[in-house]
């Protein structure tokens, strides 16, 4: 019986380059379902990865209780003053977060960039960040350093550009690296400067604050929430980020398996018809194969096989086009919460690979065992006939 | 001689569009071992059918067939599908070869149901082929053949498991007038030298000539005998 099956697999699949066209349907379909489904997984897995490596273990993110984000977060300098102050807080950098609109370089259309103001210790509360090109701004000047998805991703932010904000012009001084992660889309200028061109007086939106241990987060988080002088609350990093991430994440993951479903539909009809009609041109080879004895059960799984082989290929075929066009490849979308261009890479996992390649495996399944079954079911006397 | 095909009342219908429709009415049979048996008829009249019966493909509706002693119409599927690989060799009338492979290939298609081994298979296989005079094509794909040579290739997949029996629908039907002598001519070899049973279904009565015995149909039933 195994040896049936192998015997007439192999013809089947020799006989694959005499059925090009039509076998190569199955292919290209399949290919075209893995690799949106592939690249709509990597956009999602990217936008996590870029939020998710900007948080650091002991870093925490003071904003206004009951604010998610920056963008809607305010508190004076004085308050923020007696937080960082507290026992096990070493570094506190108050920050000023506000977005501009400038002209994306892909489109010409201004989309929302941000722009944070800080201190010294703005730099020093991200030890990540490194200046890869130009220097840091100078206190008290209206000087920017821009980071370096920001500087592919909006016009002009090369070195020694001047950029134009509520009537103040600013210049480029340099450009840094965050490692990949979501600050990478910001730019940077001085605190002071920026509350006077932006007009917020002594107020910042949020503090960042380098912890002595991790674990001293919740109890001083606890001890923000009690004090009564203070409307703010204490959020680790990670947490404001995922929180972020996962939203976006998820809207993309729904958004690509649906996509993935109803192409997958189509993928199966065009895999169902190629295998049909393999079958069906084959129907007096396969009515002779059962006529000189041999079962039905090396036909029915050769033409699973054979349907497999195909779908395999084209979901390899998909996964190799997405992997070459896409992994690594940057984009950007709005961030929800904070309304500013989050840059971030398309990330082609293996393990996406794989769903993807799973994903084609099922479809040539599908598409195989149908028309298996029903060439093994007609009468070998029927079938004979060829009619 | 002794008996080898025996068919008593048979009898086989279809439903057709909710229409029972009776193809045999009533068959009784009986071949020698040794014969070389001709059936002719007008087309519709069962001669498929019948053939289909006694070489294992399809089972009456009711009725017996013996072939070698071994009744036919209450095996399963399975057992017949056996049955047919280690006693029946067919010959269609369009050959049916498997286009993607060789000669010698399409040859040794029934040895991969025996436990023979890659090496025997391959000799079998090459002593069929020189039963039938093709040994020099045993490289050639059928698409490179002539049809005479590709239904002696077929010829050749029929007797390489050394099968009594051999049914031949129409063997000659595709075939010119000089062709299809030298194949009708093979089969009288293969009944008279190898000891062959050949039923053969034929509308050609110049083939029907080559046979030992030859019987009309007509109606689903056998009519006449027809004298030699
Ligand atoms: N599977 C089937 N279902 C329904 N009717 C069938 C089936 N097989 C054969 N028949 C009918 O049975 C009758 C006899 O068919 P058969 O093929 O045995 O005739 P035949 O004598 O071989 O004719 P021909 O000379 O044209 O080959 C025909 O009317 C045919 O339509
Ligand atoms: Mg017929």
């Amino acid at each position: 019986m195994f040896s049936q099956i192998v015997e007439i697999t192999l013809m089947n699949l020799r006989n694959i380059p005499s059925r090009l066209g039509s076998s190569s349907v199955i292919v290209v379909g399949i290919a075209g379902v893995v690799a949106v489904l592939v690249g709509l997984l990597s956009m999602a897995v990217g936008f996590s990865r870029a939020l998710e490596t900007t948080s650091l273990e002991n870093r925490a993110l003071l904003l206004r209780d009951g604010s998610n984000s920056e963008l809607s977060s305010g508190m004076d300098v004085a308050a923020a003053n007696i937080v960082s102050r507290l026992e096990g807080i070493e570094v506190a950098s108050p920050e000023l977060y506000v977005i501009a609109d400038i002209p994306k370089r892909a489109t010409g259309t201004p989309a929302n960039m941000v722009i944070r103001g800080m201190r010294s210790a703005g730099l020093e509360v991200r030890p990540e960040a490194e200046i890869v090109n130009g220097r840091l701004f100078e206190t008290g000047k209206n000087e920017l350093i821009a980071g370096v998805k920001a500087v592919a991703e909006f016009e002009g932010l090369e070195l020694g550009s001047e950029v134009q904000f509520r009537a103040s012009t600013w210049t480029v001084v340099g450009h840094f690296e965050t490692g990949g992660s979501a600050y990478e889309s910001e730019v940077w200028g001085d605190l002071a400067v920026a509350q006077a061109v932006f007009r917020r007086g002594g107020s910042i939106s949020s503090m960042r604050l380098l912890l002595a241990d991790p674990a001293l987060l919740e109890p001083l988080a606890e001890q923000i929430q009690q004090d009564p002088r203070l409307d703010l609350a204490l959020k680790s990093e990670e947490e404001f980020y995922s929180g972020q991430a996962e939203d976006r994440a998820a809207l993309i993951n729904t958004f690509g398996y649906s996509v993935g479903v109803i192409m997958a539909i189509g993928a199966v009809f065009a895999a169902l018809n190629t295998m049909y009609s393999a079958v069906s041109t084959r129907t007096v080879e396969i009515a002779t194969l059962r006529a000189l004895g041999f079962s039905s059960m090396p036909v029915v799984v050769s033409v699973i096989i054979e349907s497999l082989a195909l779908a395999l290929l084209g979901g390899l075929l998909g996964a190799a086009v997405v992997y070459l066009l896409f992994d690594g490849y940057t984009a950007s979308t709005l961030n929800n919460a904070s309304f500013s261009q989050v840059a971030f890479d398309f990330a082609v996992t293996p393990e996406l690979l794989r769903i993807g390649v799973t994903w084609a495996l099922g479809l040539g399944l599908v598409g195989g065992l149908f028309p298996a079954v029903r060439a093994a079911r007609l009468p070998i006397t029927v079938a004979l006939r060829g009619e | 001689m002794s008996q080898l095909v025996s068919c008593r009342d048979v009898t086989k219908s279809y439903i057709r569009a909710k229409e029972q429709v009776d193809v045999l009415t009533g068959i009784n049979l009986d071949i020698e071992e040794g014969d070389f048996l001709a059936l002719m008829g007008p087309s519709g009249s069962g001669k498929t059918t019948l053939l289909n019966l006694i070489g294992g493909l399809d089972q009456p509706s009711s009725g017996s067939i013996e072939v070698g002693g071994v009744g036919l119409q209450d095996m399963s599927e399975r057992a017949l599908a056996k049955w047919r690989s280690e006693n029946v060799g067919f010959i269609f009338q369009f050959y049916n070869l498997l286009p993607v492979l060789n000669a010698q290939r399409n040859v040794e298609l029934p040895l991969l149901l025996t436990r023979l081994s890659r090496a025997q298979r391959q000799k079998n296989a090459q002593i069929a082929l020189e039963i039938v005079g093709l040994e020099d094509r045993a490289k050639h794909k059928p698409g490179e053949l002539s049809g005479g040579q590709q239904q002696r290739v077929a010829i050749a997949r029929a007797l390489v498991a050394d099968p009594k029996l051999l049914v031949c629908d129409e063997p000659t039907g595709d075939l010119d007038r000089e062709t299809a002598d030298e194949i009708l001519n093979l089969l009288e070899v293969l009944n008279r030298d190898h000891g062959k049973t050949i039923i053969m279904v034929t509308h050609d009565p110049k083939a029907a000539a080559h046979a030992q015995t030859t019987w009309q149909m007509d109606k689903g039933k056998l009519v006449a005998e027809v004298p030699a």
